[in-house]
């Protein structure tokens, strides 16, 4: 759906992105990550045919963005960093406006409008003039203006900045919501953020591709590694020689627990690092041996370590897209 | 067509609803009364069309003035605000977008300037004057507003903020005048050239009479100033 070769881009100069190689199947969310300057609203004002690559080619849908982006800015919904509103004009007249310039009009305009207030609950401000709104409202405005058409590809530049957390949570599902009726690029420092609403990361790394993958396989393949978490009933000491006997376990390690005697409630929380996944076979062998296992699971992500290490420049890794959805 | 409709009620919009319209109204309303009492009906007693000439030649100087304030909003105030990206990211051809910003400005100028119609009305009162010298007047008035909001726009979209546009759009204006002063020292050809170039050669209308020959002046002036305008926000998408 979404393709760069070589993508590069120039400001006199200055590489603002340098060689970029990827791929974005239909359906999928993708987060770009990178520390500030690392190229990704410039990646993405290429994406919306806001900016021309200096170099190499981007096709969305087949079509190419130097050839013809008339054609593509039907295709694709763009929010930028700071939403384009019109202070002076009320909710309704502006999406109205968006939508007509997009080329929407008459019955398909009324159905379009509705839906998309209702998606992006904006009801009770639809008739408000923008300049009064909030600023959690005005980034809802900005998201209804990039869809109003149903673009089958929507390009968001940081939509959660400058939000409060209850703001946040509504973008996030906001932004889920739409997931697989359009393909969606979405750039973000905030780490929790990418971590819970894409399916694929892309970390930018000085205007070039530090790493292309899902969360774990980046943390999987920088650290070599697998984490799981346990909570489990019994004595320490027999607990991790058990599990430190396991095959493919590198290292486990009990959390806040005397090592002499079981912790006072009889639990012990355990940290153990893999080389592959052992989840089914560490729960048969505690289980077997009489342990009662409250809880195991992957650790939460490391994804804070593995951006800054890819971010600042860590081995650079490379995965194939998913399968097509 | 549609797009330009689009875009230019949009921006009409704006004008109505922001207060700089009608501070740019009331500034240019004032101004234009005030010279018109000043000089053109003060001083020794004079013919009316000499009057009506008199005012026509203040209002065009007003009329170089807010072309350049009513158009330095119309590309730099979406730079500065981010909402030019809305334009460009849509199925918007860029001429487009500067026909329809240039003809919502020429619409405001000319709901403007119909406003100080009852200034040449009052020769009525004490005089006789044809017709036909006030919609002269008032067509050349037009014709030098659009080559005015061209100018301005094109420095509008030249600039990141609006007074660099206003400024920018006001020096040009000022050059293409002074044109007509620098062409008495030069050689010809470049001094018909040079006096050719400038709006002080192409004012007759202000007698009431109109040329084709200084209707397509204004015309191609204007037109290749939305020209420029229109490659400068092209150029825009390669930086």
């Amino acid at each position: 759906m979404i393709s760069a070769q070589g993508l590069t881009k120039f400001y006199g100069d200055r590489c603002a992105v340098s060689e970029l190689d990827f791929t974005i199947e239909g359906g999928e969310i993708v987060g770009f990550l990178g520390l500030n300057g690392a190229g990704k609203t410039t990646t993405l004002r290429i994406l919306a045919c806001l900016l021309l690559p200096s170099r190499g080619t981007v096709r969305i849908h087949d079509l190419d963005v130097v050839d013809n982006p008339h054609e593509i800015r039907k295709l694709v919904g763009f929010l930028p960093e700071t939403p384009p509103l019109y202070a002076e004009m009320t909710v309704d007249s502006y999406l109205r406006f968006v939508g007509r310039l997009r080329g929407l009009g008459g019955a398909r305009l009324r159905e379009r409008l509705a839906q998309v207030v209702q998606q992006t609950n904006l009801e009770e401000v639809r008739q408000q003039v923008i300049g009064s709104l909030s600023h959690g409202y005005r980034q809802r405005v900005g998201i209804a203006q990039a869809v109003i058409h149903d673009p089958p590809v929507l390009i968001l530049d940081e939509p959660i900045q400058g939000l409060d957390p209850v703001q946040i949570v509504e973008m996030r599902e906001l932004v889920r919501g739409l997931k697989g009726r359009h393909t969606i690029l979405l750039s973000s420092h905030i780490l929790s953020e990418i971590h819970q609403t894409c399916d694929r990361l892309m970390v930018l790394q000085n205007g070039a591709l530090a790493a292309v993958g899902t969360e774990r396989e980046l943390t999987a393949r920088l650290t070599g590694s697998q984490r799981l978490s346990l909570l489990v009933r019994g004595h320490t000491e027999p607990l991790l020689r058990l599990v430190r006997s396991a095959e493919h376990v590198q290292s486990c390690e009990a959390e806040g627990a005397d090592h002499g005697a079981p912790a006072e409630s009889g639990l012990v929380r355990l940290s153990v690092t893999s080389s592959q996944d052992i989840r089914e076979l560490l729960s048969r062998r505690l289980v077997e041996s009489g342990f009662g296992v409250l809880e195991l699971g992957r650790a939460e992500a490391q994804l804070e370590t593995v951006f800054l290490q890819l971010a600042r420049g860590g081995e650079p890794t490379a995965f194939p897209a998913p399968p097509q959805a | 067509m549609r797009n330009i409709v689009l875009i230019a009620r949009r921006e009409l919009g704006a004008y109505v609803c922001l207060p700089m319209g009608y501070v740019i109204v009331a500034l240019v309303l004032f101004v234009d009364g005030l010279l018109f009492n000043a000089y053109a009906l003060g001083g020794e007693a004079k013919l009316s069309a000499e009057v009506l000439q008199l005012f026509f030649a203040f209002a065009s100087f007003m009329t170089m003035v807010s072309g350049v304030l009513l158009a330095m909003r119309l590309v730099a105030e979406e730079h500065q605000l981010g909402t030019l990206t809305l334009l460009l990211t849509a199925p918007v051809r860029d001429g487009e977008i500067v026909l329809g910003k240039f003809l919502s400005a020429l619409t405001f100028f000319a709901l403007m300037t119909l406003l100080s119609l009852y200034l040449p009305l009052l020769v009525f009162v004490n005089g006789k004057v044809a017709l036909g010298q006030i919609v002269g007047g008032y067509l050349g008035l037009l014709l030098l507003g659009s080559l005015s909001l061209s100018i301005g726009l094109f420095a509008s979209a030249l600039a990141r903020s609006q007074i660099v546009a206003a400024v920018t759009g006001g020096a040009l204006l000022t050059a293409c005048y002074l044109l007509y002063l620098g062409a008495g020292l030069v050689e010809p050809p470049l001094r018909e050239l040079m006096a050719y170039l400038s709006p002080q050669r192409h004012l007759q209308w202000q007698t009431g009479l109109i040329s084709s020959r200084d209707v397509f002046y204004y015309l191609s002036g204007s037109g290749l100033f939305l020209v420029l305008t229109t490659h400068v926000l092209q150029a825009r998408r390669w930086r």
